[in-house]
């Protein structure tokens, strides 16, 4: 490739409202953050009030009808966005500091210390997720802090991978070097020379990971090992609702909720990964031309 | 997976070119690069294998219930001369590191101890279950790699066209559905409201499990000829079927697309087009060709992630698979099962990953020397 072909042909990276999915993402991602801040103001029933007739399919007063304790599910529903989000972004904070920290000891140092560590990643990789996640929520009991837990400490392997890369390739860029030179210790190295760099593919992997740490969550739910009963959890009320088929309404609407939160987060992610990655950005079309 | 950490160098190829009387046949045998790559591989999944019983091992000693009340039960429990001997017979008295090359021990003999649930050794169980979870996996694997591969080809070389979109948002959609949700909403919709598939488990309540081959129903059956058995244990198989190829598509879209993406951009699939080759000839001779090793990789990805999906699957369709014994086994803090799963499975997922490794040293030279 000449110089000057790689100036015509520049990465153009277009506009957020040429990208049709990201746009759909950001609605359904901002309705549900904004439901999740105003639901308690909404002129809903009580989630937990048990008031209603138990069983009644959606109607004008129950849009998406209401439970087998006579609870409705409409409020369950948006009430729902609170016992998922706030704990989904606490998960993926929690595994991106502690994988970032690991990843970045790990790929910094090298040597041993890297051999170690990723060893022990290739170890929680070779188990499947949600049998550990199993296994860890039912030896800490359900709840939907032990889901957490148990989550965190199976998922910052991914993370660890990633950073551990980065440092990789940014430790022998030559300004990183000159740093180090100048007096730089590890720490303020890897924070002022080296934490810019993998900022935005960490924003990536985090946003693309939200969507299927919220997965988890509320399989967990679903199987009983995450939020404890009375709690409007979304895994759980499908988890409930799978029992009764004839009554559709109780699994339908929570599922869907789940979906368009990952389905909105998954949007976001992949089309901020396509326009922040220069390999995918500016991909050559001529086979097809 | 860990072709980055394999710091070794490979003996340079000159020495194959040197006359076999300047090395020993044996070296010479090891110096070959696919050996000794095949070796290394080898070497790093048995330690990774060693690992998985580390921690196996660790994990049950750190969930915070009494091995001793589980296995003797409650009245038992509160004699303590039963509990002595017990402890004493169990090992449970002596350091932890004892009681692990004990574990190690038994392991190696295929003793992975009696299940707490079902009182039955946990081989026997963990036999009844897998094969059940491999037809479906198995199943689904091989109808995801035709399809993620077939529709991430096309997404890529029609990149940001109609068709691209589409395959793009289809597979987002794939990946961002809860597992357990598409099960419900398909055996609802399928068997509930059409009537078109048979409902939960693995045949009809009616029929007879086939004559035990391989203990998956549709193999078993055509080996004995029973034709309807055939029939019924696939129409069985279709619905959980269908909820896991939806999210294992939509993961190998996705990387197959960028893996094909980033071939695409390279300076010989350029040079193939500028030499006049036809396009069907540059796409499957070289740009399939050369995107096929991290293709590879997330095959192996996939297979893992198709087995924690199978444990919400099989719950709802009452599948009785690895899925299914691993639930009831880690609600029940059965131990010895859940060990015995966990094993299992982190054995099938470095072995897959072993074998992904060696295919991956046969097609792509570069990895070799790597």
């Amino acid at each position: 490739m000449t110089a000057p072909a790689t100036l015509i042909r520049r990465p153009r990276i277009a506009p957020v409202w040429r990208r049709p999915l990201a746009i759909v993402g950001i609605l359904f991602v901002s309705f549900w953050f904004i439901t999740m801040i105003i639901v308690p103001f909404l002129p809903l029933a009580d989630p937990l009030a048990q008031d209603f007739t138990p069983l009644s399919p959606p109607s004008g007063t129950h849009p998406f009808g209401t439970d087998i304790l006579g609870r409705d599910v409409l409020s369950r529903t948006l009430f729902g966005s609170r016992a998922t989000l706030p704990f989904a972004i606490l998960l993926v904070i929690i595994s991106l500091i502690l994988g970032s920290l690991v990843g970045a000891i790990a790929g910094y140092f090298g040597g041993v210390i890297d051999e170690i560590i990723m060893r022990i990643a290739d170890l929680v990789f070779a188990f499947p997720t949600i049998v550990l996640a199993m296994v860890v929520a039912a030896a800490l009991g359900p709840g939907i802090t032990n889901a957490v837990i148990a989550l965190a400490l199976i998922s910052w392997p991914n993370y660890a991978r990633v950073i551990r890369s980065l440092v990789l390739s940014a430790r022998n860029q030559e300004y990183v070097v000159a740093g180090r030179l100048l007096g730089a210790g590890p720490l303020s190295s890897l924070r002022r020379d080296i934490l810019p760099n993998v900022a935005s593919p960490m924003l990536v992997l985090a946003m693309l990971d939200l969507g299927s740490q919220i997965l988890l969550l509320s399989g967990l739910s679903f199987l009983g090992l995450g939020a404890v009963p009375p709690a409007a959890e979304w895994g759980s009320m499908v988890g409930d609702g799978v029992q009764q088929f004839s009554n559709w309404w109780l699994a339908a609407f929570p599922g869907l909720a789940i979906l368009t939160v990952v389905v909105g987060f998954n949007f976001i992610g992949d089309t901020l990964r396509d326009s922040l990655d220069p390999r995918s950005a500016n991909a050559v079309t001529q086979v097809n031309a | 997976m860990s072709h980055s950490s394999s710091s070794q160098h490979a003996e340079p190829a000159v020495a194959d070119a040197l006359p076999g009387s300047a090395r020993s046949t044996r070296t010479s045998w090891f110096a070959r690069p696919v050996v000794r790559y095949i070796g290394i591989r080898g070497l790093v999944s048995a330690v990774l294998l060693l690992g998985v019983t580390i921690v196996t091992f660790i994990l049950t000693n750190l969930v915070p219930v009494s091995p001793i009340t589980a296995a003797l039960g409650e009245q038992a429990a509160s004699d303590p001369a039963t509990v002595a001997k017990f402890v004493h017979d169990a090992g449970l008295d002596k350091p932890a590191i004892v009681q692990y090359f004990v574990y190690l021990g038994k392991l190696l003999h295929g003793d992975l101890g009696t299940s707490i649930q079902t009182r039955n050794p946990v081989t026997q169980d963990l036999g009844q279950a897998f094969p059940a979870t491999a037809e479906l996996a198995l199943c689904v694997i091989l109808i995801s790699i035709i399809l993620g591969l077939g529709l991430g080809l096309i997404a890529a070389v029609r990149k940001d066209r109609f068709s691209d979109q589409l395959i793009r948002m289809v597979s987002l959609i794939g990946i961002s559905v809860p597992t357990f949700w598409l099960a419900a909403a398909i055996y609802f919709l399928f068997f509930f409201v059409l009537r078109w598939a048979p409902g939960s488990g693995r045949l009809s309540p009616a029929a007879t499990p086939p004559p035990r081959v391989t203990g998956m129903y549709t193999v078993d059956s055509l080996l004995s000829g029973q034709f309807t058995t055939f029939l019924d244990a696939v129409t069985h198989l279709a619905l959980p079927t269908l909820t896991l190829t939806l999210f294992t598509v939509g993961m190998l879209v996705r990387f197959s697309r960028t893996a094909i993406l980033d071939v695409l951009n390279q300076d010989y699939v350029r040079a193939a087009r500028a030499k006049g080759l036809a396009t069907n000839r540059v796409l499957f001779g070289y740009v399939v060709r050369g995107s096929i090793a991290p293709i590879l990789t997330i095959v192996g990805l996939a297979f893992g992630s198709l087995l924690s999906g199978t444990v919400l699957t099989e719950q709802v369709f009452a599948w009785g698979g690895l899925g299914q014994y691993a639930y009831r086994a880690s609600t029940a803090l059965d131990l010895p099962s859940v060990m015995g799963v966990g094993l299992l499975v982190g054995a099938i997922y470095i072995i897959t990953n072993f074998i992904i490794d060696v295919v991956y040293g046969f097609v792509d030279p570069r990895v070799r020397i790597g």
